[in-house]
């Protein structure tokens, strides 16, 4: 059970207001330090770790660039939107971000309300309005990645790639 | 029930006899490629298995020629990844550099009915050649590189029938802008291109629809086969395919009729092409400090031969900064014979390498704040080619070419 605030955004949420271009280079320190830069500036320093972001339709549409893993980095405890875009959706998958396709999920909540989470019944509750909303299924191979860290670990223990012992540690 | 294109393919892929939308699809990867941002010093992982390197292309795009000290290190560090593992097709600064999918399209990597993945989200840019073509993220590369596999949701698919010709001047970037302003986003949903008129679209046309499927939001954007195609891949590429064609009975979420003579000029406002499209005469007298051409999706020789046209014997308005970027240093010499070059160049064109640079506001025309730019490229996000208060109009390269020569948004016609 994850059970946490709720930031609210719109629709096409795009990876580069999460991650601007100009930033897809830098550290993951500082990238982390512009999310939402153009459309929300100072939200870094308000959003707390476990936080729950909710948007409208086709979250993250866009580019490649791990736009996931700034929202990991931050602290986001889970992405619910109406629609995910499929780019979006694979990084969150392999950075080890929990995020959920939940239709109607935007419309359910206002900003600071609360969310709870199961990830066993697949459901969003918002305790302060009663409402419950079912999440799209994730194929259990997907699910699983997601909710172990992503596929850093695995290709680290098959030997594929070099431990990097540097990596920040996983979202709380 | 029938398959559509990508469904062939993923059947075929994952040596299963047929998939449906709903399915997870383990695939066989046939071509992976890697761009510079991959060996980047603030983003790479240590790569100690490669799973078949001659599956393998290594292509650097993002940042060249190296504009800081980090992308070359990065780049030098890739090189000798390429050595140590045996990479044979590997495009580095020099004649065969560029875009990563213009290169592609250039050598015909990508196969009819393969499968193709590149950590960029424009990959689908070789749906043109009727290929399972997808972006990724970084990691899902590193997956496929060193496991030969990756996996795909199986969508389900939206069927658009091209029909009728384009009027002169109206290019396929108009047709995105349509599809794109018309039906908006198509999130979870595959498109496949193909209807009587195929053959009217060039490969570069294709190429150019394909490429902005990834702004549909599109999980792949594939075309049907046909001779032009065929032809197309063989003259490049002597691997053997087998190309897909939809099932008569293949299943559809939808099925859209596009009449191609009746498309306008259009062009997109700034911050989203989702259903923001407008007539170019519409958009009112917008002033402009620079005109860009280039990108995955512009930087084709037809793209380049239109702007030349367009601005054959005028000059570029006081103020303006025209940018052109071939997709590749091969396009760029096939433009330079045909005399586009200069033209573009007589007019005040300011013609760069091929590279993704100012498209993604990386290096070579970044945007600086409250500046107006129209772009034939790919995106037009806030804060896209730079500062986040810089607005950004879409349009097709004879849009953005007249634009540049009036200072100011307007038709390739009302400069004729």
């Amino acid at each position: 059970m994850i059970r946490a605030k709720v930031w609210t955004f719109g629709d096409h949420i795009n990876t580069d207001l999460m991650l601007p271009g100009d930033m897809l280079f830098a550290s993951e320190e500082e990238q982390k330090r512009v999310v939402f830069r153009a459309n929300r500036p100072g939200w870094v320093d308000e959003v707390r770790p476990g936080d729950i972001i909710v948007g409208g339709l086709n979250y993250g549409m866009g580019s490649s660039r791990p736009a996931a893993r700034s929202l990991r980095n931050v602290g986001v405890g889970a992405v619910l939107a109406d629609s995910i875009n499929g780019l979006f959706f694979r990084n969150a998958v392999n950075f080890g971000l929990i995020a959920l396709e939940v239709p109607g999920v935007r419309a359910a909540f206002e900003e600071g309300q609360t969310a709870e989470v199961s990830l066993e019944d697949m459901t969003v509750l918002n305790r302060a309005s009663g409402v419950t909303l079912k999440a799209l299924p994730i194929p259990k191979m997907l699910l699983d990645l997601m909710l172990s860290g992503g596929i850093y670990p695995h290709l680290e223990q098959q030997g594929y790639i070099e431990p990097n012992r540097d990596r920040p540690p996983p979202a709380p | 029930m029938g398959m559509t294109i990508v469904e062939k393919i993923f059947a075929r892929a994952s040596g299963q006899k047929r998939v449906a939308p709903g399915d997870l699809a383990v695939v066989n990867v046939d071509v992976a490629v890697m761009l510079d941002s991959t060996f980047h010093p603030n983003s790479r992982r240590r790569i100690l298995k490669l799973q078949d390197p001659e599956k393998i292309v290594v292509i650097y795009d993002h940042m060249v020629p190296a504009p800081d000290k980090l992308s070359a290190e990065g780049q030098a560090y890739g090189r000798a990844f390429v050595k140590k593992f045996g990479i044979k097709r590997f495009h580095d600064v020099g004649p065969d550099q560029g875009i990563g999918h213009a290169v592609i399209a250039d050598r015909a990597y990508a196969l009819p009915g393969g499968v193709l993945i590149c950590a960029d989200s424009h990959t689908c840019a070789s749906g043109a050649f009727n290929c399972a073509a997808r972006g990724v993220g970084s990691p899902d590369m590193l997956g496929a590189i060193t496991t030969g596999k990756t996996w795909f949701k199986v969508a389900p698919t939206v069927r658009y029938d091209f029909h009728g010709k384009l009027k002169p001047g109206v290019s396929a970037k108009d047709v995105f802008l349509y599809l794109a302003g018309t039906y908006g986003h198509h999130t979870n949903q595959n498109v496949e291109f193909g209807g009587p008129a195929l053959a009217t679209l060039s490969i570069n046309a294709r190429r150019t629809l394909a490429t902005m499927g990834a702004e549909l939001s599109a999980e792949f954007a594939t075309f049907e086969p046909d001779q032009i195609l065929l032809d197309y891949v063989r003259e490049r590429n002597s691997a053997p395919f087998e190309e897909q064609y939809p099932d008569a009975d293949a299943s559809y979420a939808d099925r859209r009729r596009v009449d191609l003579d009746k498309l306008e000029v259009l062009v997109a406002l700034p911050d989203s092409v989702i259903q923001n499209s407008v007539p170019v005469g519409q958009v009112g007298k917008v002033k402009i400090d620079q005109a860009f051409i280039g990108s995955c999706a512009n930087g084709t020789l037809d793209d380049l031969a239109e702007a030349a046209r367009v601005v054959n014997g005028k000059r570029v308005a006081p103020g303006v900064r025209f940018l052109v970027t071939p997709g590749t240093q091969a396009t760029f010499i096939a433009a330079l014979k045909a005399g586009y070059i200069q033209t573009l160049m007589e007019a005040g064109a300011v013609v760069t390498p091929a590279t993704c640079g100012a498209c993604f506001g990386g290096h070579m025309g970044v945007l600086g704040p409250n500046e107006t730019c129209v772009t034939a490229s790919t995106r037009n996000f806030k804060g896209r080619m730079g500062d986040p208060s810089a607005r950004i109009f879409m349009a097709s390269p004879a849009t953005v070419a007249a634009s540049a020569i009036a200072g100011h948004l307007i038709h390739a016609d009302e400069i004729a």
